[in-house]
């Protein structure tokens, strides 16, 4: 109802853009979240590429974090002023901004550049179809499935470097006994929820993962399988007791100083160890899916969305920008400096790192398998994160009455 | 104060106060109550991440109270809320006090207490996560000092972190309730401490009694300032804690933000809002109006 | 807080003779400030230590550790390197945006809180208290709720993204506490001056220009003081109320301070924040010679 008006309103607002934009060259407002240092010299490899095309890219980055810039960017569109491009984390985020006919759909181009066969994991372009139309470019795979663990602690507790999350949970007395928090871990909701969700993958299976985030089923979610995972979660929570940070990379550093163990953090984390000047496989090991069996790796990452503008020459140019985007050469320029995946199989990156390549072999393996964040929806996602982060604070929550709460959850999942 | 009643029209009557008034009234209407409507009304919707009229009844007011987290945050505003406002304005008027005694240094000590104002809520909750983390912090500069046992740590006590952060939003705010005071002291005639000192009235009497009375209308002002920003007391709690250990320094500005944006569940938001106005409506209007609403000056 | 001894102790405080400067009062008296001046001083020590300080320090040292190897670099970075996005310009690509938005809007919602407050203390009118009243609860509402409805009054005002909107914006959020505290120091003006010019014949505006302001200068200070500080380090409204090219300095300040993916340069956030918080610091530093000044003369009798 209201977006008519809106729509209407798109027009008028998008002849205001022309009118700032120079001549010649198109102007194209992108509008993210990559700030820090590794994610802008990423960017800077798109703007280069988009640029090489002939068009400007004119950026609008906001914030350090998604949470910030996402109401930011939905205001700009709903308030008639919308920007060239924007990302978003693939998924459900702009689900919505897609319904209410916002954001304009990419058919022809992913049509005539045939997206659906160089994408790969193939599911992650589903991720962007509404309807059976594709409204967005995926171009990173950030993984959540690592277990980061420093070899300098595992040495001064006098016990081997685990190498699965079981002879982790089995080393925890002997850091503990040196001094040594076992787990690092940042007292963040969504921290706790990726744990979480590793454990759930790493030690309840794809299958029991697949049933509760993609069913919904609070059966089980209430189940003795997810019992199991929920006493993983347990034994975390007693060796993250002494973890007393709060943002992640405060917690990578206690592995980096070989204060803690050993940390569950997504792939980014490893540009700390970088920054530290460690090197993999020396200082510190990096276990995918946790170590366990067959491990899955988690396709969340970045995509961008094109919102509806009435400028031919911006609807061009967004295209160009879309096309430039999953184009080999701006991938792995791209996917090198954020420390992510790319989103096609056919790039040469001989250049990643040991870890990386971990990576890619399980992406290669095709053990890949939907993010939390595109199977269910921000809101349950919340509640999911708010309970976590009460399960893991409080020593004396009992696992039951978490197992029920999450049950709870997500039994009236959307 | 009325003035010029042999006018005929009421509606004339008074007209460049009227008129210098249309911005305060198209704001009070428009903006207040046009946009809290708004949200009210949104509130009854399933509003997701764009506000869409889908009428779902109360059935975001039933989520809203089983929600724990709220439950959690209504109580830590009411703890925090209570320790902000005595302390606040114990501090500031003690401080405005002891700098009106006409003291050496006095531009040093009130800048140097004015400061922490300048610097947004972001960087106050980042420097006071420093201070009190264990590791790092006080605690760990004592201890090295040779207290071994040496324990101070709020920010990762589920007890006592609200306190951690009241430590920094007094930090924070206290100078500009000093500043307020002291304006306030500043203009209260010198013959009233001329005539107390010359009845023989001890100090402390004088301010109890005398100015106290006197500085009602700063006291009011400084009242809706610390009441205000503790309803809305957000930015701290995210930087300074980000509203853990588990909820257990979460405040309702910070659900309604989460629920909103992160949660892109706007009618949750939306409900959570309209229950915070109401409590504020509750206790306000009713003070509000003894206050404001009276005829003639004061 | 041993304040009230301390007074029991003493004199008026506006007493004129010279003082002996180690009574017991003075003692406690200025023990108390010390030490309360130590707990406002610590967190810019550290801030200050940690801003000149490198990444390898920081990492090893403890906060309150002077540094070893003093470096200006985070400072450098701060304000001329940081990158927002593409953008590697630091601080300073929004600082002229922060003034641009600053100035304008600290004039308006001066000028018409003030306008506000003298008609409420001075001409009230029927039905200005209820108006009022409702400004006074809008001051409670958070601003987060208010996001979206002011997306929409600005989107059919046709003024979103604009500094005009922003402005605005600025102006409508700090009415209620500026009307408040202009409505109340003009009520606690002398009644007898207000009607003496009444006499004389003047009106409305001649009593507001001639006879007001020039008695109001405390209470504008202090009104300046509340909303440079609170439009100069806001950030919500500047990033959603415009376009990047007139974001405040304060989306630069976020960018570096609230990186959550990446590394975290804990110097060159404590430079960042010390160099935004400058102009509101600067403002204190001259205004509290002002306000002295404004008090001095606040004080002659009329």
């Amino acid at each position: 109802m209201r977006y008519r008006s809106v729509t209407a309103l798109l027009a008028a607002s998008a002849a205001a853009l022309a009118f700032a934009g120079t001549a010649g060259a198109t102007d194209l407002e992108v509008t993210h979240w990559w700030t820090s240092g590794g994610e802008a010299a990423a960017v800077a490899e798109l703007a280069k590429a988009f640029d090489a095309t002939g068009n400007h890219w004119v950026d609008g980055a906001i914030a350090g974090s998604g949470d910030t810039a996402r109401p930011i960017m939905v205001s700009r569109i709903t308030g008639g002023d919308p920007m060239g491009a924007t990302q978003f984390n693939h998924g459900r985020q702009a689900e919505e901004l897609v319904e209410a006919g916002l954001m304009r759909n990419l058919d022809d181009i992913a049509a005539k550049e045939n997206w659906k066969g160089v994408i790969n994991p193939p599911s992650l372009l589903e991720g962007c179809v509404l309807d059976g139309h594709v409204y967005c470019v995926p171009v990173n795979i950030h993984a959540w499935q690592w277990l980061w663990l420093s070899n300098k602690a595992f040495a001064d507790a006098g016990v081997a470097v685990p190498t699965n999350w079981d002879e982790f949970v089995a080393a925890a007395p002997a850091l503990e006994k040196a001094g040594i928090t076992p787990l690092a871990l940042g007292k963040q909701g969504w921290q706790e929820g990726g744990l979480f969700n590793n454990l759930v993958l790493a030690i309840g299976g794809k299958d029991l993962y697949l049933k509760v985030y993609q069913d919904k089923d609070a059966a089980a979610a209430g189940g003795p399988d997810m019992a199991k995972v929920f006493k993983a979660a347990d034994d975390a929570r007693k060796m993250a007791k002494n973890s007393n940070v709060q943002d992640w990379n405060q917690a990578t550093n206690l592995v980096i100083t070989g204060k803690a163990g050993g940390q569950s953090m997504g792939d980014w984390a490893q540009g700390e160890f970088q920054v530290a000047g460690q090197v993999a496989g020396k200082d510190y090991s990096c276990l995918v899916g946790l170590g366990m069996p067959n491990a899955y790796i988690t396709t969340g990452g970045d995509s961008f969305y094109f919102p509806k503008l009435a400028d031919e020459e911006k609807s061009k140019a967004q295209e160009e920008l879309a096309s430039v985007m999953l184009s080999p050469k701006t991938q792995v320029a791209f996917n090198l400096k954020k420390g992510s995946m790319p989103v096609r199989g056919d790039v040469d990156l001989t250049t990643a790192n040991d870890c990386m390549k971990k990576g890619l072999e399980v992406l290669k393996a095709g053990n890949v398998i939907k993010s939390t964040d595109e199977l269910i929806s921000p809101d349950t996602n919340t509640q999911f994160n708010d309970l976590m982060a009460e399960f893991f604070a409080k020593q004396d929550m009992s696992v039951e009455d978490a197992q029920k709460r999450f049950a709870d959850i997500i039994g009236s999942a959307d | 104060m009325r003035s010029q009643s042999e006018r005929p029209n009421p509606l004339f009557r008074n007209l460049n106060a009227k008129i210098a008034s249309i911005p305060m009234v198209l704001t009070a209407l428009v903006v207040f109550v046009g946009g809290t409507a708004w949200t009210v009304l949104y509130s009854f919707t399933n509003s997701k991440l764009l506000p869409r009229w889908k009428f779902v009844g109360l059935d975001q007011y039933e989520r809203l109270w089983s929600t724990p987290r709220w439950l959690v945050s209504i109580e830590n505003l009411f703890i925090y809320g209570a320790l902000s406002l005595i302390f606040s304005f114990v501090i500031g008027f003690l401080l405005a006090a002891m700098l009106d005694r006409k003291i050496r240094f006095e531009d040093t000590f009130r800048t140097i207490f004015l400061y922490p104002f300048a610097l947004s809520f972001i960087v106050t909750g980042l420097v006071w996560q420093w201070l009190l983390n264990p590791d790092f912090g006080v605690q760990h500069v004592v201890r090295l000092l040779g207290w071994e046992s040496f324990t101070f740590n709020p920010l990762y006590d589920r007890q006592l972190v609200i306190y951690g952060i009241l430590i920094a939003a007094l930090w924070q705010g206290t100078g500009l309730i000093m500043c307020l005071m002291l304006a306030g002291l500043r203009s209260i005639d010198e013959d009233i401490w001329k005539a107390a000192r010359v009845d023989g009235i001890p100090v402390w009497k004088t301010y109890l009694f005398i100015v106290i009375p006197m500085l009602r209308p700063v006291f009011v002002t400084t009242l809706v300032i610390i009441a205000s920003a503790i309803v809305k007391v957000y930015d701290l709690v995210v930087a300074q804690t980000g509203g853990g250990p588990g909820h257990a320094s979460e405040v309702p500005a910070k659900y309604v933000y989460d629920y909103m944006f992160l949660g892109q569940n706007l009618g949750q938001g939306f409900a959570a809002s309209t229950m915070m106005l109401l409590s504020v409506v509750i206790v306000i209007v009713p003070w509000a109006y003894l206050e404001f609403g009276r005829r003639g000056r004061r | 807080m041993n304040v009230a001894t301390a007074d029991t102790a003493a004199d008026g405080p506006r007493g004129r003779k010279p003082r002996r400067m180690l009574s017991r009062r003075n003692i406690i008296l200025y023990g108390t400030l010390f030490v309360v001046a130590v707990y406002y001083l610590l967190p810019l020590y550290v801030m200050v230590v940690t801003s000149l300080k490198g990444m390898p320090e920081i990492r090893l040292g403890h906060i309150f550790a002077p540094p070893v190897e003093i470096t200006f670099q985070p400072w450098v970075k701060a304000w001329a390197q940081a990158c927002t996005g593409l953008n590697c310009d630091g601080l300073s690509r929004g600082f002229w945006n922060s003034v641009r938005i600053t100035v304008p809007s600290v004039l308006l919602s001066i000028a018409i809180a003030s306008v506000n407050g003298y008609a409420l203390a001075n001409w009230r009118f029927k039905g200005a208290e209820v108006f009022f009243t409702i400004l006074i609860v809008g001051a409670f509402i958070p601003y987060q709720v208010m996001l979206y409805p002011i997306v929409i009054i600005l989107r059919e005002m046709g003024l979103y993204g604009t500094l005009t909107g922003l402005v605005l914006v600025h102006s409508i959020f700090g009415m209620p506490i500026l009307t408040l505290l202009f409505r109340n120091y003009f009520t606690a003006l002398p009644e007898e001056l207000f009607k003496a010019a009444r006499v004389d014949g003047a009106g409305f505006w001649g009593i507001y220009l001639r006879i007001m302001l020039p008695m109001s200068l405390p209470v504008f200070v202090v009104a300046v003081i509340i909303q440079i500080t609170g439009i100069w380090n806001d950030f919500l409204f500047g990033v959603v109320y415009t376009k990047p090219d007139l974001y405040p300095m304060t989306v630069q300040l976020n960018n570096i301070v609230n990186s959550v993916q990446g590394v975290k340069e804990y110097n060159v956030n404590m430079a960042a924040t010390l160099l935004t918080g400058l102009v509101p610091l600067l403002v204190y530093f001259v205004s509290g010679k002002l306000f002295v000044r404004g008090i001095a003369a606040g004080a002659v009798k009329g």
